[in-house]
């Protein structure tokens, strides 16, 4: 069993639904993960599958007014942060828990400076003189290695290139010092020497931190090179977790099989990929079974009538197949 | 088909020296030209019949630009693209209506790229209706037909866009694209809005598209691993300019020009045991307002020389069908 060393977050069952005209989308249906100081676990899945809204329960920020957090825990060092007020909540923000989005076009304000956005950052973790928070800000900028900070706090946002203002974005983020950064596809919008610079650069703040990061992804190249562990998520439940090498190496979900032999390899040529026909269930009408019956290519009666519980597959590794029941249940 | 077409070994497309500059304006009403974005700055290239040319490079290498002006949606500023033989920017009448017929696209976004307002059936029969004179019959037919193609069922025809999943959306904007029967069908980074899952049913579906009707493709893709899967011969841009082009396998392989190589390296292999030759490339892609001196890769270049800032280097053959343009070579 995980030892509970080093948990600076851990969530159990977390459950966030959207109320729409259409009915309950169960975006996140039934999520548990741990997260352990220093390490980064990569969320793994395709665009409809509750990563996302993964990672905005966490600071409880879904779309209002449909969004809501229905059910769960999310422990932020044995803190429930689900019980807590919303003033509460904009202390842990920014301060314990940051999160860095996609789009840096959108996650800046175009009317302010850099400065600005930095020091009103700084200003809601810290109560310091002017200067000395100038200071700070210029700091930041230069920890994310963006050249000339004195200049650039003068800047506006569209005077930046995308991977600089990534790079702003990822200040603001770590500025308050927190113990965990949620990363939501922050280099998607980046061009690949770009996002090798970038990834590099979480890397070291990690080192000198030991942040816990999250890395909410769907490219399984980022994965390989970023992420300690990783979970895959499909249909808003986690089908498989395990330490990133085990679950390359021996996939043990049908749906991470599957969604792994359909990525083109940079590396020898390939005559034909397989690919994985049809589509995910629509979330506000999911089947009772596995959410993967349809599309799977082991797919038996069993798996359309119940959902498999996640079981131990390996070391640290789990898997929610019933594929992986031992033939004798020992419990 | 009768007409004279250029006889022998003449690849389907053929572009000479192509440039596209465009002027920087400053001042709201009365502009003055302060510079010139050279977005393409004298590229050549040939595709042959039932070939695929990946042009892959960064955001602003103008690849884009590239595939804009092989679709006649810019005029260029100097340099050719012959159909043919055939200047494509100096047809006029019934020859530039056939190469509406003879030339197709489909861009990366599914969900913008088709009128909302119209069936599926409707979007594909445009394409008929510009470019042919065909009876009711016969366009239905064609639509069922193409529909049919590209995998999806005959009542896709009655339904509209937003009924449809993105990899459904980019199969009917490749069943109009197809519907006018093209020989040339420029892909603009197909699959990069699509899921993971989707993007190897489509891939898939253009390989077997290309072998089935003899179709040519110009892959704009900034995808190193979907660039490999589908093109045969890669081309790699930088600031306007080719600076490594060569068949797909050869380029893999070995990768010549330290531009391409760190391109090579900033691609995440889906391994977490491939070996790890990072070559992190220091700053960004320059201004193609300002465009560096000589080699336009010489500031971010780790193997720059001293002749580097001063002499643009020449595309030069270092082996059958491998071009690069480095001094180092």
């Amino acid at each position: 069993m995980d030892s509970a060393a080093g948990v600076v977050l851990e969530v159990r069952d977390l459950r966030a639904y959207l109320y729409t005209r259409w009915g309950v989308v169960r975006a996140v249906d039934g999520v548990s993960f741990v997260l352990r100081e220093g390490e980064t676990l990569g969320l793994v899945g395709e665009s409809g599958c509750g990563k996302t809204m993964t990672g905005l329960s966490l600071v409880r920020l879904l779309p209002e007014p449909a969004g809501r957090i229905v059910d769960g825990q999310v422990l932020l060092e044995g803190e429930d942060l689900l019980a807590k007020s919303e003033s509460e909540m904009r202390a842990v923000r920014g301060r314990r828990v940051s999160m860095i989005l996609q789009d840096p076009q959108t996650s800046l304000n175009p009317v302010f400076t850099i400065g600005d956005q930095i020091l009103e950052a700084l200003g809601q973790h810290h109560v310091d003189g002017e200067r000395s928070l100038a200071a700070r800000a210029q700091e930041a900028l230069r920890r994310v290695k963006v050249g000339a900070p004195e200049q650039r706090m003068r800047a506006y946002p569209h005077q930046m290139s995308g991977g600089m203002k990534q790079r702003v974005v990822g200040a603001i983020a770590v500025a308050g010092e927190p113990r965990v950064l949620i990363a939501d596809e922050p280099t998607t919008a980046l061009d690949v020497t770009i996002q090798l610079q970038y990834l590099a650069l979480l890397k070291e703040i990690q080192a000198r931190t030991r942040l816990a990061m999250l890395f909410i992804t769907h490219d399984f190249g980022i994965v390989a090179r970023m992420c300690d562990r990783v979970a895959v998520m499909y249909a808003g439940r986690i089908v498989e977790t395990g330490p990133t090498r085990a679950l390359f190496r021996a996939p043990r979900h049908p749906y991470t099989e599957a969604l792994m032999a359909s990525v083109p390899r940079l590396e020898g040529h390939v005559a034909r990929l397989p690919s994985i026909e049809g589509q995910p269930p629509p979330l506000h009408d999911l089947p009772p079974g596995c959410r993967f019956a349809d599309r799977c290519a082991y797919v038996a009666d069993r798996c359309r009538r119940e959902y498999p519980p996640t079981m131990p597959v390996g070391l640290a590794h789990e898997a929610a197949c019933w594929r992986n029941e031992p033939s004798a249940p020992s419990r | 088909m009768l007409e004279e077409r250029a006889i022998g070994a003449e690849p389907l497309i053929r572009v000479e020296n192509l440039a596209k500059h465009f002027p920087v304006t400053r001042g709201v009403l009365i502009g003055r030209t302060t510079g010139h974005v050279k977005a393409v700055d004298g590229v050549s290239f040939t595709i042959g019949r039932q070939e695929t040319l990946g042009l892959v490079g960064e955001s602003g290498c103008g690849k884009t630009t590239t595939s804009r002006l092989l679709l006649r949606l810019e005029q260029p500023t100097a340099g050719r693209v012959l159909l043919d033989g055939r200047d494509i920017h100096a047809l006029r009448g019934a020859d530039l209506v056939r190469y509406h017929t003879r030339v197709q696209a489909v861009f990366q976004d599914p969900w913008s790229s088709l009128n909302p307002r119209l069936r599926v059936r409707e979007t594909i029969a445009e394409a008929l209706v510009v470019n042919r004179r065909v009876t009711r019959a016969g366009k239905l037919e064609r639509v069922e037909e193409v529909l049919h193609q590209v995998g999806l069922p005959l009542s896709a025809a009655a339904r509209y866009p937003h009924e449809f999943s993105g990899g459904q959306r980019q199969r009917i904007a490749l069943a109009s694209a197809l519907a006018a029967k093209p020989e040339l069908i420029v892909l603009d980074e197909p699959v990069s809005a699509l899921d993971v899952s989707i993007r190897a049913q489509i891939m898939n579906l253009l390989k077997d598209l290309q072998a089935r009707q003899q179709l040519s493709f110009l892959l704009v893709a900034h995808n190193l691993a979907t660039v490999r899967y589908i093109a045969q011969r890669t081309a790699v841009m930088y600031l306007g300019r080719i600076v490594e082009h060569a068949d797909t396998e050869t380029l893999y392989r070995s990768p010549l020009h330290p531009y391409t190589k760190a391109l090579f390296a900033a691609a995440l292999p889906a391994d977490p045991d491939a070996p790890r030759d990072d070559m992190i490339l220091s700053g960004e892609v320059p201004s193609p307002i300002d465009p560096p001196s000589g080699c336009h890769f010489h500031p971010r270049c780790p193997f720059a020389m001293e002749q580097c800032a001063r002499v643009a280097p020449e595309l030069k053959a270092v082996a059958s069908g491998h071009v690069v343009s480095c001094h180092l070579y």
